[in-house]
């Protein structure tokens, strides 16, 4: 079997001293910030991109890829002993990892969290091992038409998957797109939206954005709510399952892993949605719902294998078609590129060693934060016991440290503070930032390949729905938005979203 | 006319406004071109003027449909957090690593809820030990340690 041979090459190097070593900084790393609330894997893994610049290409990728799942790991931790969600997407498991803890059950509770996650992570590798070089295979015969309809259906597919209202979230893109437009134009060398301001003319970097958008403006938002972090922390006994936890554990953690790995493909989805996703499925599904919220073992298993299933699989976009699903994915090609490496589907075949060292790696990750995270557990307890006023001016350190050393220019750091401003105000007003950062970085890319589709077709833009593959990404857009403006189906998406923020 | 649903309202406005921004800054500016052949205005006044009816859209909906209040600005996290971070961008030639810091550090535990001298500064020399160790040994980052006067 190819996959097989593949996956062996991927070992082989990604079992090397050296980056056994990266996957295991990144997974401590990840699981650092995934305890710690306020601060989560977009600003760490921003912070760290200017550093990668010194390592090759594939340690890079997978110290990278180890803050991000190993963040979804420490998140539940501290969801299930302090009741306190490190991450977002493990706001679900509080609810009942948390009631589990306080019947003095936190063992089977983090244990399920780490098996389900272990064997979400394991299955989601092998998908993107499976499904990856297919569709890579496709997307080498994607022309501009089909990338630029690929790239509006993904927009279109983040903002339905977004919280709150549709159109925000779309005026929030078409916001993202246009500060992706700013700088020089590639076709004419004409200096766009720049002012007149030298440091503008090879546009805004994304760190810069996403480090204002996610980081400053967290850190602003924090600050107003006041510090109400207690930590009871649970005694933790015996980590181990019953054959009646067991029983009722694995079925969950088979939808959980389903439904995150379907849900991490689409863009815009990953990790928070998925595991919100599973509960709800377990909720329905159960015998006895009314179980949930009081420690049901389901709550913890499905939500938990959902999440880490969800975090893995919008690799496969990133490394077949080089477009990113979501803030990491997109840090992810920022990675690549500040190495030379042009994310797309050739990738696969110039680099083999790097996409499948990168697999590889995420199963070795996966193993060593189920090793790492059960002994260490007290250690990452006593960590949220550090008040919150030591901690942000830390993180604005390093941000302010990380943005700096980008160009040793003090305008990004300027920038990137504006952003933060600006993030500030659209939280106030309920627009959410992730759709707008997508559009920032898929913005130069589509006007790219909307140009060249046009000057292909002689400026006839029927072009895009005469193509199949095109025509079949621009019906599917159309098709998700008319279904969610559709009031019955508005009224569902509104009663998803509203059981998040309870 | 009575505005509804603020949060909307001024949501609205701001696409509205600076889709007008983008837009007409771009047609009057660059080169509109045809669609065959775009020019370096083409792309984004077609999305300066889709985001002004995205925000048109917003704005009606605001007037008609009852919606909640923008919470209050609590300005101080806001302004100290973001002065802090300009500031040590710009002191970071002059006054290195050790100026640069302290005014980041300093200014941002203004913005929040206690400030007490002795942890800051504790905090503060931690964090610049931290920095020069990681940042200017390990990771050879051209930053100066000290204000450029002495060094």
């Amino acid at each position: 079997m190819d996959v097989f041979a593949n996956l062996w090459l991927g070992f082989t190097v990604a079992l090397t001293l050296q980056n056994l070593f990266y996957a295991f900084v990144g997974c401590i790393l990840g699981t650092l910030i995934g305890v710690l609330p306020g601060i989560g894997p977009v600003a760490t893994i921003a912070m760290l991109l200017p550093i990668t610049f010194n390592l090759n290409p594939l340690s890079a990728l997978i110290m990278l890829a180890g803050i991000y799942y190993g963040a979804q790991y420490g998140g539940s931790t501290t969801a299930i002993l302090v009741n306190i969600p490190g991450e977002s997407s493990s706001v679900v498991t509080c609810l009942d990892g948390y009631q589990m803890a306080r019947q003095g059950r936190a063992g089977p509770a983090l244990a399920t969290a780490a098996i389900g996650s272990f064997f979400a992570g394991c299955v989601a590798t092998l998908i993107i091992a499976v499904a990856a070089p297919p569709l890579a295979e496709v997307a080498l015969k994607f022309g501009p038409s089909e990338y630029f309809s690929l790239m509006v259906f993904g927009l279109i597919a983040a903002t339905v998957l977004a919280h709150g209202s549709l159109i925000k979230a779309i005026a929030m893109v078409v916001w993202g797109l246009l500060f992706g437009i700013i700088g020089t134009d590639v076709n004419s060398g004409v200096l766009r939206f720049t002012f007149d301001v030298p440091e503008l003319s090879d546009g805004i970097g994304f760190v810069i954005v996403a480090m204002g958008m996610f980081g400053a403006t967290e850190i602003i938002l924090n600050l107003e709510q006041g510090e109400k972090r207690e930590v009871f922390a649970a005694k933790v006994k015996n980590l181990w399952l019953t054959m009646e936890d067991f029983k009722a554990a694995w079925p969950a953690v088979l939808r959980g892993t389903a439904l995150g790995s379907c849900l991490g493909i689409l863009p815009g989805g990953g990790a928070l949605l998925s595991s919100f996703g599973a509960y709800t499925v377990e909720k329905k599904l159960a015998k006895h719902p009314e179980r949930f919220g009081k420690g049901a073992i389901e709550g913890v298993a499905g939500p938990e294998a959902a999440n880490n299933a969800g975090a893995q699989t919008p690799f496969i976009p990133m490394l077949t078609l080089g477009i990113p699903g979501n803030a990491v994915m997109a840090l992810m090609i920022g990675a690549l590129m500040i190495q030379g490496i042009a994310p797309g589907p050739q990738v696969m075949n110039e680099k083999p060693e790097l996409f499948w060292g990168l697999i590889a790696s995420m199963w070795i990750g996966n193993l060593m934060l189920v090793v790492l995270n059960l002994p260490l557990i007290g250690m990452w307890v006593k960590l949220l016991t550090v008040p919150y006023r030591y901690l942000f001016p830390s993180i604005l350190v390093f941000m302010a440290i990380g943005v700096y050393s980008l160009s040793n220019n003090p305008f990004d750091v300027l920038i990137m503070a504006i952003f933060g401003v600006l993030g500030y105000i659209c939280s106030k007003l309920e627009c959410e930032p992730a759709p707008m950062i997508l559009g920032f970085i898929l913005g130069p890319l589509m006007e790219e390949n909307l140009r060249r589709a046009m000057l292909l077709s002689r400026g006839d833009p029927t072009v895009f729905f005469t193509k199949p593959i095109s025509a079949a990404f621009m019906i599917a857009s159309l098709i998700l938005l008319v279904v969610v403006a559709l009031p019955a189906i508005r009224k569902k998406r509104e009663e998803a979203f509203a059981e998040e923020t309870k | 006319m009575k505005i509804k649903s603020p949060k909307d309202f001024w949501s609205g406005l701001m696409f509205v406004a600076s889709g007008l921004f983008f837009a007409i800054w771009a047609i009057t500016h660059y080169q509109m071109g045809t669609a065959v052949r775009m020019g370096p205005a083409y792309f984004p006044t077609m999305l300066g003027a889709l985001m002004v009816v995205l925000g048109l859209i917003i704005l009606a909906g605001s007037l008609a449909v009852e919606g909640p209040k923008v919470p209050p600005f609590i300005f101080r996290p806001l302004v100290f957090i973001s002065i802090g971070l300009v500031l040590y961008g710009y002191l970071m030639k002059p006054l290195g690593l050790v100026g640069a810091t302290a005014a980041l550090v300093y200014v941002g535990a203004l913005g929040g809820h206690e400030f007490r001298w002795k942890e800051v500064t504790i905090l503060y020399v931690v964090l610049i030990i931290f920095s020069w160790l990681v940042f200017v040994k390990g990771l050879s980052l051209p930053f100066p340690l000290w204000p450029a006067a002495y060094s």
